[in-house]
């Protein structure tokens, strides 16, 4: 029982964590963009999609990360080619992506799809406890973990991870400097692009293996949200993406059980939580400022 | 070849008037690419979208009743967007006063007289703004980003409906379907013409909103303080003006309109509360205050043309089968093209060829 309720809190998690270190990536390099929804649910209907013309939960995942990634380049083309406002165009490709895939998924409705299964480490995966969460589950959950491994290193220990910051705190400077401002921010905004198709890939291959329209469900938002929460840190979005799986994994157990509470209140909770969480960390302004990437959201023309 | 932005000295006024229709326009041919994809003649698609919703009187009406919640919201927010207040939450402002407003029928059914449906709207409009004062709060007193948090509060807003409607609020004598009773006459909307066609006073609120909001946008002192503040803060603190308050009066306005829309849905175009309330005017809303470039009057034309298109889905659905799931990706290319577009107003878009190479190409050609 305990198990597994850490293996789905552990399912839970690693769709918001896949899609927030990607948006991590992209904020950090100055990029602001509240499309994660619309790339999700375009990842998890192309995926749902491949996965079942093929067969392969792998090819889904793959076709998943390309359509996140092409859609996000619409976003990069208007906001750093035509340096529209990032957030109205964000809210486009996220309102773009929920429009498209309802069309795109209508034929999927009701289908049962493919899921990919869990590995399962030999004698490893049998230990007591640890042994079914740490080597009995799927590919993706190890996926995200390295993930958010590499990108940690990236950002603090390699010189390219130090450029794309320089681009994000101060690209005026980053461009006297040489920089390719536009052309770094264009490769962030793709990889998050591509880590959002991949989240959104999770939820209709492994989370449920089924196409349901919007069935995201605010889950983009709320990875948008762990980035402000984890103050643009990997490991802390980690922890996050986990404390937010363990509360939307909990309310659920607390419908199973019936304890009293109408279940449509307790299905609120993940949502309540994160306004929660965004109001205790973004409390204190002063640490925010210095954390935010200092060029977020601020347009770039270089000047010739 | 690449692209190069060169700013304009001034911007234009031109491309300013121009940029909504491009937009348009370019919206069109995406969408009949968009229909031959998806094997359906182009023409015959775009001519039941745009031209067969507006051949009959009922169908006008029609397009009236799709028309006023959208406008009623997308002004406001027009304005919350120009004072650079990102309210994204219509959509639960809009259910808080759907529910707030209708609590005086379906908890006191008795109560009939002619005060009730005022009062209904009232309460609409403090509901919506009470519930787009959450996240303004949060704004002003935690620094929270306004966008997640309203965003957030939709959500809360969607379950707290359903919750209501299947539980507390549900008619006894519905059959068990979710929904409250029906409201009584007293708390019904008029319609404005009930012999030509549904249209409700919703549709006459809206444009008095639009015109009220476009004069103090233009004419008043708060309209200059919306606008210098959404500008440049610093300018806004220098003249005087006090940015937290706006934070408060951006989203209360875009909230009560919101509210004041969901109310008026619920009495006049549906006539009891139920499940299927959020249907995202909300956030088709946020597509009509861009094409109406954040201006009243502009946002009342771009209501309408929005409501064609959920007109549209459902013609061309019924008669070349066209799903009407359609109708929710030809807004948002809606919007991406209103957004690339309006850059012509700022910039020249100048295409350069790739250096020396292609300029010698250029030569020998």
């Amino acid at each position: 029982m305990f198990d597994a309720i850490i293996i789905t809190i552990a399912t839970a998690a690693t769709p918001i964590l896949i899609a927030a270190i990607g948006e991590l990536v992209v904020e950090r390099s100055g990029v602001l963009n509240l499309g994660v929804e619309g790339m999700m649910i375009m990842g998890a209907v192309t995926g749902f999609g491949v996965a079942l013309t093929t067969g392969s939960p792998w090819l889904g995942f793959l076709a998943a990360a390309v359509v996140g990634a092409l859609f996000s380049l619409l976003f990069g083309f208007l906001t750093l080619t035509l340096v529209t406002n990032q957030v109205a165009t964000g809210l486009a490709l996220t309102l773009l992506g929920l429009g498209v895939s309802g069309m795109i998924g209508e034929a999927f409705i009701g289908q049962p799809g493919v899921k990919m299964g869990n590995i399962s480490i030999p004698l490893l995966s049998d230990l007591p406890f640890v042994g079914k969460l740490l080597f009995g589950q799927d590919p993706i959950f190890y996926l995200s973990i390295l993930l958010t491994l590499a990108v940690a290193w990236f950002l603090f220990r390699t010189r390219a991870g130090l450029t794309l910051r320089s681009v994000g705190d101060n690209h005026a400077s980053a461009h006297a400097l040489g920089i390719d401002v536009i052309g770094i921010r264009y490769m962030a905004v793709t990889f998050g692009g591509a880590c959002a198709g991949v989240a959104g890939g999770y939820l209709s291959l492994v989370y449920t293996p089924q196409w349901i329209e919007n069935m995201t469900a605010g889950r983009g938002w709320i990875a948008l949200a762990l980035v402000v929460f984890a103050s643009w840190r990997p490991w802390r979005v980690l922890a996050g993406a986990y404390l937010f799986g363990a509360v939307s994994i909990g309310q659920l157990h607390a419908q199973a059980l019936g304890v009293g509470v109408p279940s449509q209140l307790l299905s609120a909770l993940p949502y309540l939580a994160t306004v929660v969480v965004l109001v205790l960390i973004s409390r204190n302004r002063r640490l925010t400022m210095i954390n935010t990437p200092a060029s977020l959201g601020r347009a770039f023309v270089p000047d010739r | 070849m690449r692209l190069e932005l060169v700013k304009r000295p001034q911007h234009s006024t031109l491309f300013s008037a121009l940029s909504p229709f491009i937009a348009l326009g370019l919206t069109l041919i995406a969408g009949a690419i968009m229909f031959s994809l998806l094997g359906k003649n182009p023409v015959d698609a775009l001519y039941y979208y745009f031209i067969d919703p507006l051949r009959e009187t009922w169908s006008l009406h029609e397009l009236a009743v799709k028309a006023a919640p959208l406008i009623l919201i997308a002004v406001g927010l027009s304005v919350c967007y120009s004072s650079n207040n990102w309210n994204i939450g219509a959509e639960g402002q809009f259910i808080a006063g759907a529910i707030l407003g209708s609590s005086i029928p379906v908890l006191l059914p008795g109560f009939q007289s002619w005060i009730v449906l005022p009062l209904m709207l009232i309460l609409g409009m403090a509901g919506g703004a009470a519930y787009g004062a959450i996240p303004a709060w949060l704004k002003v007193r935690f620094n929270t980003n306004e966008i997640l948090t309203s965003l957030m509060l939709v959500y809360v807003a969607q379950l707290f409906n359903d919750w209501l409607v299947r539980g507390p609020w549900r008619n006894p004598q519905g059959f068990s379907f979710p929904g409250t009773v029906r409201f009584h006459e007293y708390a019904v909307l008029p319609e404005i013409w009930p012999a030509a066609g549904r249209a409700n006073w919703g549709f006459v609120f809206a444009l008095v909103a639009a015109f009220l909001l476009w004069f103090m946008m233009s004419r008043t002192l708060k309209g200059f303080e919306v606008k210098v503040l959404g500008q440049s803060p610093r300018a806004g603190r220098f003249a005087g003006f006090s940015s937290s308050r706006m934070v408060f009066f951006a989203f209360t306005l875009s909230g009560a309109l919101a509210g004041l829309a969901g109310i008026c849905e619920v009495s006049g175009a549906v006539g009891h509360l139920n499940e299927k309330l959020s249907i995202g005017y909300g956030f088709t809303a946020i597509i009509v205050a861009f094409l109406g470039r954040l201006n009243p009057l502009g946002v009342v034309a771009a209501g309408l043309v929005l409501a064609l298109t959920y007109l549209g889905g459902e013609a061309a659905q019924i008669s070349i089968g066209v799903s009407d799931k359609a109708v929710r990706a030809f807004q948002g290319m809606l919007l991406f093209f209103v957004l690339a577009c309006d850059t012509l107003i700022h910039y020249r878009i100048r295409f350069v060829g790739a250096r020396a190479g292609a300029g010698e190409a250029m030569r020998h050609v």
